[in-house]
């Protein structure tokens, strides 16, 4: 049970955390959020096809979708600060742009790599011992998301522009710089995501889509931060889900949490760390 | 006052907001070490003058020069950059970081050769340094105006622009601000322009004052002159 929990708690975390923090920054509702989770997978997946060993084609990958995502921020997303519903249309757009240009130019499908053997056993149940990788992977973005925001002088000036972007600029913060630089590691957080479960699922143009519903659901209950919000969000949800899941299988589990979503906004219409910053006051 | 360029030389600023002019010419001229009142009643384009000065607000003509480049049209991070520090109306710290991460972020001031002093600004406002990690938001007016001095102060401005630094905070605490402005300006020869309705402050520490009427300087109040009588007569109180 504890296991189930890890697992769907890695998915929630690793699917939203890049989300969470373009949306918190910046506003930004990012459409082509699953594409970057798609670009972080194709990445990794070719260069195991080209010899490389499995964690570093993964860095590769993350590391792909982050320049990518500061390629975007410059040339589409700067455009549109001020516009959000634009800034939904306009990703959205890029998203199906890529879906399609990928099924165009790759075809329909590639080959998997397989997930990385390995097992143990707990009692009479035996678990993948990559699915614990996922999980640490999960811990592992979310710290890093913690030290860049709160232990470095870049995540003191990105807080300060999401805070008062203008207040920020007067005092010299590089806004633009700033944005670029969190659009590239929301989308480079969305690539990990990718890279991690490139081993254990399809590849297809579309496989975005797989991650995208949890991601939104996730960033909407946690709210626009990411550290108070998503971490917490990801718990609540992972319990619903796992427990609904044992008590009545997968289908139950994704109509629970989806319902437990609605009760949620309803109460905390500005989600979880809303509410916190709201009592911290 | 100054042999060099002036610290602050400002001709013909034209601003508007949306379609309506708001400065018609604005002239201003500081020179090192000076400090400098812009006085006037409310709406006379006081505020946007400050805004402008700090680039958050483009001018449609004139120019502005600070330290002899002219900055006119640019960004306000490249206006902070160059060493002017800009404490807005209403303070606008960022309320859901601490203290001391709130001066962080002012240390980009006078860009990243510039000399920093944190130590001055704790030694200046000694309450600062107790509430280093306390969130900016939880502290009163009066703690919240010494850390947007502080913030400005940190990164040890050539030209420091403050909007309505008395507003709405007790006067013990004003007149204590007021004391640390000279010190500054005595010990590191900052120069100083702020806005302010305050008779008391204007008085404490102005050496001069320009008069703003209808988007234009109309008037300046000379060194020396600087008396409750001659700021009455223009801000006809």
């Amino acid at each position: 049970m504890l296991y189930q929990f890890a697992d769907v708690f890695a998915f929630l975390i690793l699917s939203a955390a890049g989300l969470a923090i373009v949306f918190g920054m910046m506003g930004v509702i990012n459409m082509a959020h699953g594409e970057f989770i798609m670009c972080g997978a194709y990445v990794t997946v070719g260069l195991v096809h080209a010899g490389f060993p499995l964690p570093l084609a993964q860095l590769c990958g993350t590391l792909a979708a982050g320049v990518i995502g500061v390629i975007v921020e410059m040339a589409i997303v700067r455009k549109f600060y001020t516009r959000p519903l634009d800034s939904l249309l306009a990703t959205w757009g890029l998203s199906l742009v890529v879906t399609q240009g990928m099924l165009i130019l790759v075809g329909s499908s590639v080959a998997g790599i397989g997930t990385p053997p390995g097992s143990f056993a707990v009692g009479d149940y035996t678990f993948s011992v990559y699915r614990l990788v996922l999980f640490a992977g999960a811990l592992a973005a979310l710290g890093f998301v913690y030290l860049i925001f709160m232990r470095t002088k870049f995540g003191v000036h990105a807080r300060a522009t999401m805070q008062n972007a203008k207040m920020a600029r007067a005092l010299g913060v590089p806004v633009g710089r700033v944005y670029a630089l969190s659009f590239g590691i929301g989308a480079g957080l969305a690539g990990l995501c990718g890279a991690l479960y490139a081993p254990t699922m399809t590849l297809i143009p579309t496989m975005g889509a797989t991650f995208i519903v949890e991601s939104f659901v996730t960033v909407v209950v946690g709210g626009s931060n990411v550290l108070l919000g998503t971490a917490p969000a990801g718990i609540l949800l992972a319990a619903v889900r796992t427990s609904l899941n044992a008590w009545h299988g997968q289908i139950i589990g994704q109509i629970g949490m989806l319902i437990a979503v609605i009760l949620i906004i309803r109460i905390l219409p500005e989600g979880i760390s809303g509410f916190l910053t709201r009592k911290q006051r | 006052m100054s042999t060099s360029d002036p610290v602050l030389a400002v001709s013909g600023l034209w601003a508007n907001y949306g379609a309506t002019p708001i400065l018609q010419g604005v002239d201003i001229e500081i020179g090192k070490g000076e400090i400098v009142g812009l006085i006037g009643r409310n709406g006379v384009g006081k505020t946007t003058t400050m805004r402008c000065l700090i680039g958050l607000l483009r001018a449609t003509a004139g120019s502005i020069r600070v330290l002899g480049q002219d900055l006119t049209g640019q960004p306000a991070d490249a206006f902070a950059r160059l060493g002017i520090g800009y404490i807005p109306q209403g303070r606008e710290v960022f309320p859901r970081m601490t203290v001391a991460e709130n001066l962080t972020v002012g240390e980009l001031i006078g860009g990243p050769k510039g000399k920093k002093q944190p130590d001055l600004v704790y030694q200046y406002f000694p309450r600062l340094a107790e509430r280093r990690y306390q969130l900016a938001g939880t502290m009163s007016g009066g703690e919240q105006q010494q850390l947007a001095i502080g913030r400005a102060l940190i990164g040890n401005p050539a030209l420091m622009l403050l909007d309505e630094p008395s507003e709405g905070i007790q006067p013990s605490i004003v007149q204590m601000i007021c004391e640390a402005l000279k010190s500054i300006r005595n010990e590191l020869g900052t120069t100083i322009l702020f806005v302010e309705q305050n008779l008391d402050t204007i008085l404490a520490i102005s050496e001069r004052c320009y008069v703003m009427e209808k988007g234009r300087i109309t008037a300046e109040i000379p060194p020396g002159g600087v008396t409750s009588e001659a700021v009455r007569g223009h801000l006809s109180i």
